[in-house]
């Protein structure tokens, strides 16, 4: 009994008292800054180096939506023109937004990024329940989405959570590439959840395949007919990343 | 003795694997295992008008490899080996379903992975065993499973709450990775990410993996202080999720001081991966030839903080979790694996020494940093969720201890050597233990030096038969929490 006390003192209070102002340490990789005047001319060895085709050079862009944040590009640069910041507040309503092109600052992308609408706060601002599935995920992503809701992150005090059953949810949390073997699967969770119901695609394989874009055995026809509503991009995305994400797009 | 023998991660010529009719390498085969060696892989590759079947055994306690092979023709079959040795069951299911070479008289030859038509086109559907009797019933659950967790479909045979009989289909994470990465054979930095993330809970665990069979096959022998920094690296991983564990395994049975001691204790293990290499759960960290991310002398003081305060609270946290009583009525008797089912199913890890089985690659094929620092074997003999808990809490004291070890031996050297071109022609196995046991990546050059074969198994395919078996004669409400208990790899099972 002694050292249940114990463990609940040393235990202390773990919950970050506010998140909104959570910040991760300078390692971690985040929100890149993009400067294509330091570019040498014609060189694209960050484009070569990206393993999942996220660079584009002339002009140089790097879409989030690929990006694994593995850091090569910035590596293999010598002038530093790709450098990536700890900004992990990366989520956002529009894919194409996902896109950073040179000059773009974090604060622009910020602004730009999450389109909360008012309906959006109407319906799920008070309490919102997800059903998260996962299609071919490694667990990575699945391992940070649990971590949301653990004592740290405690994502359950903005009356947002995750449910056993899709008739209980309000959106759809998908993680991984989409293997065909859960295509049917996924497209069922999705159909069993009522409407109106939101549609979430959390980690970089999920918005566009990531390392697996190109393999054989995953089908993402199931992109080409649902439109996402929100996209957190990571590898896998931090927790605060997808708090942060559901935090503006409900309005909160 | 017909055997090729190896070491842990000696790259061979294939020239110098021994090719013979496969009667006469399933004498070798009965003989060797009989002696006390054990399977590691069993293994089909494609080649012109027929397949090539490699086999490597081990023995542990001489930290020997041995390695055979023999040739068949579409459509061969051959006398299967699983009515005399369990172990070999789901090696011989993949070999069939990958290339059709029938093992005759294989007892129990469904699919092993969903919806890969290796000899068909038509997927071959999973036909579940059937129970039939009086108040029988049948619960299937999944592929979606009621938490955050990877999908596969649990078929149970129930008579009231009891547990009979227990199916597991998997196959439904199949990205067909081994393919990727021969498609990507000229794409060393795609091949190492994809390597992080074959299971994304054990990223260090399978990119050191990889990078050590490349090394072996460039022989690029990587500085001291890579070696401690992978170590590192490998035993914060384990320790990270073992707490994760721990805390689920108390959450499961609703033990909540358990669940959120544990879980705030693994936030700052996997923070201290994160700053190392910017990622909680190391991704970046390792690169072939080395690392990407040195330990500074300050970094160095803030893990050593980290982790001697970690050990205390551990250790406290502990004491609470397995004095409690109604914790223990849940551990204890709950989910047995035996040890003579642990030997003859062939399982690894953590579970199989729960189960009083002494293997560890660390210390039977020692690899990297534990050429050097010898890891003593622990394990206990219950073989019940309460053994596979408590072996978390005291690898993780382990661990803690490696750690400290590799920290004070701190040398200096390059982080990062580049590797040469990779040897034609050759084969070589690359065994690691990772947080869930025996990690073992094969591969094979062809005559311009690039991979033409990479095969990979993760502990998981050793040890989801274990979570099947360890369910019989249990309630059904039990299974969240035996199957937590040895916490298996979906992704890594269907890759």
């Amino acid at each position: 009994m002694l050292d249940l006390f114990k463990l609940r003192i040393r235990h202390g209070k773990q919950a970050i008292p506010n998140i909104r102002k959570a910040e991760v340490l300078e390692t971690f990789k985040g929100f890149p800054i993009i400067d294509e005047s330091k570019c040498a001319d014609k060189c694209k060895d960050c484009k070569d180096v990206c393993p999942t085709e996220a660079i584009e050079v002339n002009p140089l862009r790097l879409d989030l939506g690929k990006c694994i944040f593995c850091g090569e590009c910035e590596k293999v640069c010598s002038s530093g023109a790709i450098k990536f910041t700890n900004q992990y507040q990366l989520g956002s309503t529009n894919r194409n937004s996902l896109i950073i092109s040179s000059g773009k600052t974090f604060e622009q992308f910020e602004e730009e990024a999450v389109d909360a609408k008012k309906e959006i706060h109407k319906y799920f601002g008070r309490s919102l329940k997800l059903r998260q599935v996962s299609a071919g995920g490694c667990n990575g992503c699945e391992l940070e989405l649990a971590a949301t809701t653990n004592v740290n992150f405690d994502m359950g005090r903005f009356g947002i959570d995750f449910v056993a059953s899709p008739r209980h949810a309000d959106g759809i949390v998908i993680t991984g590439p989409i293997s065909a073997n859960m295509a049917p699967a996924l497209k069922d969770a999705y159909e069993s959840i009522s409407d109106p119901k939101i549609v979430i695609a959390v980690g970089v394989c999920s918005i566009s395949g990531g390392l697996f874009a190109n393999s054989n055995h995953v089908n993402r026809n199931f992109f080409d007919e649902i439109p996402v509503d929100l996209f957190v991009p990571g590898c896998p995305p931090h927790p605060l990343t997808f708090i942060h994400a559901l935090l503006d797009y409900i309005g909160k | 003795m017909i055997w090729t023998e190896i070491k842990n991660l000696q790259s061979v010529s294939l020239k110098e694997i021994p090719n013979l009719e496969f009667h006469k390498l399933r004498e070798q085969i009965v003989e060797m295992i009989s002696k006390g060696c054990r399977l590691i892989q069993f293994f089909g590759e494609k080649i012109n008008s027929g397949v090539i079947l490699y086999v490597v055994l081990a023995d542990d306690e001489q930290s020997k490899l041995f390695i055979a092979s023999s040739n068949f023709n579409d459509g061969d079959s051959f006398d299967s080996i699983t009515p005399e040795f369990k172990s070999f069951h789901l090696f011989e299911r993949e070999f069939y379903e990958q290339f059709g070479i029938k093992p005759q008289g294989h007892p129990w030859l469904k699919p092993v992975r969903k919806g890969i038509a290796g000899i068909s086109k038509e997927e071959i559907p999973y036909e579940f065993f059937k129970m039939i009797g009086e108040e029988v019933h049948e619960v299937g659950v999944g592929p979606i499973h009621a938490g955050i967790i990877e999908p596969g479909h649990f078929r149970f045979s129930c008579h009231g709450e009891q547990i009979h009989h227990l199916e597991i289909e998997l196959g439904f994470q199949h990205r067909g990775i081994e393919e990727l990465f021969i498609r990507n054979k000229n794409n060393p930095v795609y091949l190492l990410k994809l390597s992080e993330s074959i299971a994304g809970d054990t990223v260090v665990g399978h990119a050191g993996t990889f990078a050590r069979a490349i090394e072996s096959l460039s022989e690029n022998n990587i500085s001291r202080r890579a070696m401690v920094i992978r170590t590192i690296a490998l035993e914060l991983e384990r320790i990270g999720i073992h707490l994760g564990d721990l805390s689920a395994l108390s959450g499961d049975v609703a033990y909540l001081t358990g669940n959120a001691a544990f879980g705030a204790l693994r936030t700052k293990v996997i923070n201290t991966t994160l700053a190392i290499c910017g990622s909680r759960f190391g991704h970046g960290m390792i690169a072939v030839g080395g690392v990407n991310y040195d330990i500074s002398s300050e970094l160095k003081e803030k893990i050593l903080d980290t982790i001697n305060k970690l050990e205390e609270d551990v250790e406290i946290a502990a004491e609470v979790l397995f004095s409690s009583a109604s914790v223990l009525a849940r551990f204890e008797k709950t989910g047995i694996i035996t040890n003579e089912i642990a030997k003859e199913i062939g399982m690894v890890g953590p579970a199989a020494r729960a189960s009083g089985v002494a293997i560890d690659i660390r210390s039977d094929h020692p690899f990297g940093g534990f050429s050097l620092f010898p890891v003593h074997k622990l394990t206990l003999k219950s073989g019940d969720v309460f053994a596979r808990a408590y072996i978390r809490y005291i690898e993780i004291t382990q661990s803690i201890k490696i750690i400290k070890e590799q920290l004070e031996t701190f040398s200096e050297g390059e982080l990062k050597k580049t590797s040469s071109e990779l040897k034609p022609n050759h084969f070589v196995i690359s065994l690691a233990e990772g947080w869930r046991g025996e990690i073992s990546h094969t591969a094979i050059t062809d005559e311009n030096g690039r991979l033409r074969k990479y095969k990979i198994k993760d502990p998981s395919f050793n040890n989801w038969l274990a979570v099947a078996l360890s369910v019989k004669n249990n309630g059904v409400s039990d299974f969240p929490l035996c199957n937590k208990s040895f916490n298996l790899s979906y992704s890594g099972f269907d890759l």
